[in-house]
């Protein structure tokens, strides 16, 4: 457990020293979903009405943005094939990664939602309501988006690669998620959603280290 | 009938379809001619979906076998991970495409049948829908195995994404028929018997009994050409 909550703090303190890569995240994440009101007219109703789905699109995006260099870094200079020898299974150390993927990531774009939520005309339970989903579905992105950049470790043409395998593997969540808001506006409990979303991010917590680390292994064979 | 584990042994697999190959490649001829026959011409049209309802004899069985094709694609996954059978990867090489094929097939028929019934060339109904996403996920299996320069590197990264997939598969499904439903429900499988009427049944059954040997005739030639290229691979690093 000291093992894990060292690399966590590790992968933090790298970011931390180059806040930039985050800021290009919730950059992106601001300009993409501000594009689409340019897009499709200024009309508060339709805004309100695709606005979950646009803000959940755009950090679906946003979150493919640092995910091809989770590992990368590692990979090139040696570190990775280090903490493969170390006392930590590889599962822990996937998982430490993707952890520390959210905390970047992840959860900076779900506060940062609430905002954009106020550019979208979404009214205010509605905008809580998505803070919620985004907080407890983007966890699930975090892990498939590091399966996705295990396997991905070393191939050619990366970054396209690994949006056209992790995406498909993640429309469950942006259906539940989207799913939370308008239940809510259409005046259902956003439970069952919620409690959805919770139940694939632990199918993903149980699955997902064991095929990030036997992606990671091979890559380092 | 050998073992799978005996055909793993790439000598051992290209003798066992030398011999069946011939049959299976002929086998789907006589069900394609018969299938055809049957469905194009023997079968009435429908009192309500006229003609149209010619095309669901090549949709429905492209729709079922491009979904077992995945399942195939997790199957040696797993067995190339756990046996490591050498076979598995070129076999999930082979196959990969062919699942995709059948998926897009499945989907251009479906958008072909969706105009005049629907009056539209596509609905994001939830079978559309997964199977196009059941495309994607071709796509990306066909594109990771290609994607490394060792060979072997992509089979393994493929196998891992099968396996993942399949899990993920009917938790996909499961999401967009929440998401949406406006496609007729089942009506082949289902509790207390098909309730479609024999004069369409059987034509679709032989079809896709067609569809199925040309499914395995395409992978076990394309299986067979995979081991001579890994085999002129090995011979051209070998001479240099």
């Amino acid at each position: 457990m000291s093992g894990f909550l060292a690399l966590v703090g590790r992968d933090l303190r790298l970011a931390w020293r180059r806040p930039g890569d985050a800021a290009l995240v919730l950059a992106f994440f601001l300009l993409a979903a501000s594009l689409f009101p340019l897009g499709v007219g200024p009309e508060a109703q339709l805004l309100a009405r695709i606005g979950p789905g646009v803000l959940w699109v755009a950090a679906l995006f946003a979150g493919m943005l640092s995910l091809d260099r989770l590992f990368a870094d590692d990979f090139a200079d040696g570190s990775l094939e280090l903490l493969a020898l170390g006392a930590a299974p590889l599962e822990l150390v996937a998982l430490a990664k993707c952890v520390a993927h959210w905390l970047t990531t992840g959860l900076p774009l779900a506060i940062l939602s609430p905002a954009l939520a106020l550019l979208f005309n979404l009214d205010g339970p509605s905008a809580a309501v998505l803070t919620l989903a985004l907080a407890l579905g983007t966890p699930s992105l975090s892990l498939l988006g590091g399966l996705g950049a295990a396997l991905t470790l070393g191939a050619r043409r990366g970054g396209a690669l690994l949006a056209l395998l992790v995406l498909p593997l993640m429309v469950p969540v942006l259906i539940f998620g989207v799913g939370a808001v308008e239940a809510l506006a259409a005046g259902e409990g956003v439970a069952t959603h919620m409690a959805l979303l919770g139940a694939f991010l632990l199918v993903a917590l149980a699955t997902t280290p064991w095929a990030m680390a036997a992606a990671l292994r091979q890559a380092l064979e | 009938m050998p073992s799978m584990h005996a055909l793993a042994n790439p000598a051992r697999f290209l003798r066992f379809s030398a011999r069946v190959l011939p049959w299976c490649a002929g086998l789907t001829a006589v069900l394609l001619v018969v299938g055809l026959y049957l469905a194009l011409v023997q079968t009435p049209p429908d009192y309500q979906q006229k003609e149209t309802v010619r095309i669901m004899f090549v949709h429905v069985p492209s729709a079922w076998w491009s979904m077992a094709g995945y399942g195939l694609l997790a199957v040696l996954g797993a067995s190339l991970l756990v046996w490591r059978h050498p076979l598995a990867a070129l076999m999930a090489r082979a196959a990969a495409p062919v699942g995709a094929g059948y998926a897009f097939v499945c989907l251009a028929t479906g958008s072909l049948w969706g105009r005049p019934m629907w009056g539209t060339w596509w609905v994001w109904d939830a079978r559309l829908t997964s199977m196009l996403l059941l495309f994607f996920l071709f796509l990306g299996h066909i594109a990771l195995s290609r994607a490394f320069d060792e060979p072997e590197r992509g089979d393994k990264a493929a196998a891992i994404l099968g396996l993942v997939g399949a899990l993920n598969l009917p938790i996909i499904k499961f999401s967009v028929d929440w998401w949406n439903t406006l496609h007729q429900p089942a009506s082949v499988v289902k509790l207390g018997g098909p309730a479609i009427h024999p004069t369409i049944l059987v034509p679709l059954l032989v079809m896709a009994a067609a569809m199925l040997m040309l499914f395995v005739t395409l992978v076990l030639l394309r299986t067979e050409t995979e081991i001579g290229r890994r085999r002129l691979e090995a011979a051209a690093m070998a001479g240099g």
